[in-house]
């Protein structure tokens, strides 16, 4: 399949006669990010292989946050870019009810949503980008935690550190409470997963911390991710979204070589090649072509 | 307008909002604290400083301008400046940044006050005070001193209440103090407890005024209150 897909790509590009030269060709794709780490090296992740496979990219990358991204794939300046099934999908309905921790479910209500706007979200990754609640490996052999259940009887005794919003935000202190009633002695009220709580944590100022599940700092720093064994967290599994207006024009190759990319997307790759970028400072081109090649996605 | 008046008074009264390690007792103590700890290293730094050079009258031209590039400084710049600092000496988040910033806040201000204070007084009363036989560290104690301590006492007033108003920056880099009300107002969109920490920093800031303009008038010497008061 991929060799056919190479031969393909090699006869569009050879042909001088442009588009519309019958099923090879292969349309121009815009593929935008936002603006952190991770996103421009998924949003490298899919243009490298479809560049490879005879389509001709325009990166648009780090354009900034969702309130900017979004409307640009709407109104058509860009073609595709990575996004989180229950993030978008809330964003996009202000419905908290359509996103939930099955991830088929709110993949399927994410289209429903993208219908109207001409848009397709196509498979999603088993990666996610959540809400984390980290220990260091110290606190975690002393209270024996592994998952966050583990936490409901000796929390009383510990302080959670996470951005100043946390304790009105569902999916922080009033999920922790209401889902696993885990009460902590205290919070501190920190950065949204920056340098302050992992500061914090590291000094012993705080005993819990919320970073997000694919960030490098949680592994180069050897810290403990807490399992979400009651599910509190929603399905934000990355996925491509894409205008439909370039999925009609694109051969079926389009589909295939991207949902590949996303079959082997899971949270322990994403976060290794978030440390290759974040923490290591390689960039993050190179980075997605190791994995792709790793992967042999890439030749 | 009405509206945010009658939430902030009801977050204020709210017992919720008085207990506990965010409360405002907790609160009001952690600003004091910090609040009270830059402002005794910046009259440690700078008190004798700006004597000793008002007495002698050398080097003052350097250390002015030295204050007035302090003061100059933005204190978010600062804080900034300080943070990756305070990581490397393993001193924690939040208490020791924020005195950082604040000790070039309120040192200059102690500073030049002490220096004017000092050099200000008369020249005719230092040569009479010498021409007792008086040695040079009697004329500070007994002449310089008590004359220029109003004006020096000032300084501290100025330093003291720019402390408290600008330790809310704190709050940034995971401080305590009424700060936090402002910060976490903020990113919950809470505007009751943003504008309510507003208020709260504003009356500390005048109580602080209060509390030095009083030390003030004490601080004026016998002799030249009654001069004055006649």
């Amino acid at each position: 399949m991929g060799a056919a897909a190479l031969a393909l790509a090699a006869c569009g590009q050879t042909g001088t006669s442009g588009a519309g030269g019958g099923a090879a060709a292969k349309p121009l794709v815009r593929v935008g990010s936002t603006n952190f780490g991770e996103q421009l090296i998924v949003a490298e992740l899919y243009a490298q292989v479809l560049e490879a496979n005879g389509y001709k990219i325009e990166r648009k990358l780090n354009l900034g946050n969702r309130e900017i991204v979004a409307p640009a794939l709407e109104s058509g300046q860009i073609d595709m870019y990575p996004e989180y099934l229950a993030t978008y999908v809330t964003f996009l309905t202000k419905d908290t009810a359509k996103a939930s921790s099955d991830a088929a479910a709110t993949h399927h209500n994410l289209q429903e949503a993208l219908k109207p706007k001409n848009i397709t979200v196509l498979d999603y990754a088993p990666a996610v980008d959540v809400n984390s609640f980290v220990v260091t490996k110290a606190t975690a052999d002393k209270y024996k935690l592994t998952k966050l259940s583990d936490l409901t009887p000796v929390a009383g005794q510990l302080v959670l550190g996470a951005a100043a919003e946390c304790p009105t935000r569902p999916f922080c202190i009033p999920g922790l409470e209401k889902t696993y009633t885990i009460k902590f002695k205290d919070f501190k009220p920190l950065d949204s997963g920056g340098p302050l709580t992992v500061a914090a944590l590291e000094a012993g100022q705080i005993d819990v911390a919320l970073l997000y599940s694919t960030d490098a700092v949680i592994a180069a720093k050897g810290f403990v991710m807490l399992q979400d064994d009651k599910k509190l967290q929603l399905a934000d599994n990355i996925a491509p979204v894409v205008r439909n207006d370039v999925l009609n024009k694109a051969p079926a190759d389009f589909k295939t070589l991207i949902n590949g990319i996303s079959a082997k997307l899971t949270t322990e790759e994403m976060t290794a090649m978030n440390k290759r970028a974040g923490v290591d400072k390689q960039d993050p081109k190179d980075v997605a072509a190791q994995w792709l090649k790793s992967k042999s996605l890439l030749k | 307008m009405l509206g945010l008046a009658e939430a902030v008074a009801a977050w204020l009264v709210d017992p919720a909002h008085w207990a506990g390690s965010d409360g405002i007792g907790a609160r009001v103590l952690q600003h004091l604290a910090l609040s009270g700890t830059a402002l005794g290293i910046s009259l440690a730094l700078a008190l004798p400083l700006g004597v000793a050079l008002g007495h002698t009258g050398r080097g003052a031209w350097l250390a002015i301008n030295a204050a007035n590039v302090g003061r100059a400084l933005p204190s978010l710049a600062i804080l900034a400046l300080v943070l990756p600092l305070v990581f490397r000496l393993r001193l924690g988040l939040g208490f020791w940044p924020t005195v950082f910033m604040l000790v070039p806040l309120g040192a200059p201000l102690i500073l030049v006050n002490a220096y004017v204070a000092v050099r200000a007084v008369d020249r005719d009363v230092v040569d009479v005070a010498r021409g007792l036989g008086m040695t040079g560290w009697q004329v500070l104690r007994r002449v310089e001193l008590p004359l220029a301590a109003p004006v020096i006492v000032d300084g501290v007033r100025n330093a003291a209440v720019s402390i408290v108003a600008t330790a809310t920056l704190g709050a940034i880099v995971a401080s305590g103090g009424l700060g936090r009300y402002i910060v976490d107002g903020l990113a919950r969109l809470e505007t009751p407890r943003l504008v309510a920490g507003a208020l709260l920093v504003a009356v500390l800031s005048m109580a602080t005024e209060w509390v030095f303009g009083a030390l003030e008038r004490l601080v004026v010497p016998r002799g030249v209150r009654a001069q004055t008061g006649a």
